[in-house]
């Protein structure tokens, strides 16, 4: 589903998958006064602690997601010269090597853009209401939060 | 009332995804916490692992006031990404 869909920011929680190219194309299009693009987008990788996976269930809690997402983008929107943004996140049963999550920036300028991508997976990482499970040698379990993560999003603050 | 969810392990340890209670004001989340505990005393164990709270879908201290009509949420620290 599709929440916000103006001119300059996407913000979709879906359980499709998402076409790099596709996404691109849309911060792209009609935006040439943007230099820079950034995309950063994360899959589901075949190991986790020492231990192999081979899937993981995505949760959510529908309608907080989207506020908090939003709250991310406009946080870097203050803090950067931002041309569009797009944030895409996936839910529900995902397998090895399945994306996850897209994160895409234009600016006119790359280290705005560079920032402002990093910005947004740091802050969605500790702040957007995402769990995972894991499922690992048929055993379902759900993750710990990392203090490692915790953390990379307490720089942006100094 | 208060509408409360409960979302990932939580929900599972809890068995429930959603209550709704009652809450002498003024109120504060940690009052919520009272009241629930109260009312499921089996759900101590649960309650004293690390978790977060949202009033209305934004994250908040436990002591931030809670009122009727409000939709308390609480859950385990977010894995997204």
């Amino acid at each position: 589903m599709d929440v916000k869909n103006d001119s300059s920011v996407k913000i979709a929680i879906q359980t499709a998958d998402f076409n790099l190219t596709d996404e691109v194309d849309l911060l792209e299009k009609q935006n040439d006064e943007d230099g820079a693009v950034v995309t950063f987008s994360g899959r589901v990788r075949n190991n986790n602690l020492g231990k192999k996976v081979s899937g993981l269930f995505l949760e959510h809690y529908p309608g907080m997601t989207e506020k908090s997402l939003h709250s991310i983008i406009e946080q870097a929107q203050q803090k950067w010269q931002i041309g569009r943004i797009t944030v895409i996140h996936r839910i529900g049963q995902l397998k090895v090597g399945e994306q996850i999550v897209f994160v895409g920036v234009t600016s006119k300028h790359r280290q705005d853009a560079f920032s402002a991508c990093e910005f947004i997976m740091d802050y969605l990482k500790v702040s957007a209401p995402f769990w995972k499970k894991e499922l690992s040698d048929g055993v379902e379990s759900w993750l710990e939060a990392k203090q490692s993560d915790e953390a990379k999003a307490k720089l942006w603050q100094s | 009332m208060i509408k409360v969810l409960f979302f990932a392990a939580l929900r599972e340890q809890l068995g429930s995804d959603q209550i709704t209670i009652h809450v002498e004001k003024p109120a504060t989340v940690a009052d919520v916490i009272n009241a629930l505990l109260a009312l499921n005393p089996q759900w101590q164990t649960a309650f004293s692992q690390s978790m977060l709270y949202a009033v209305n879908q934004n994250m908040v201290s436990k002591e931030h006031p809670v009122n009727c009509g409000d939709e308390v949420a609480f859950f385990p620290p977010v894995t997204g990404g």
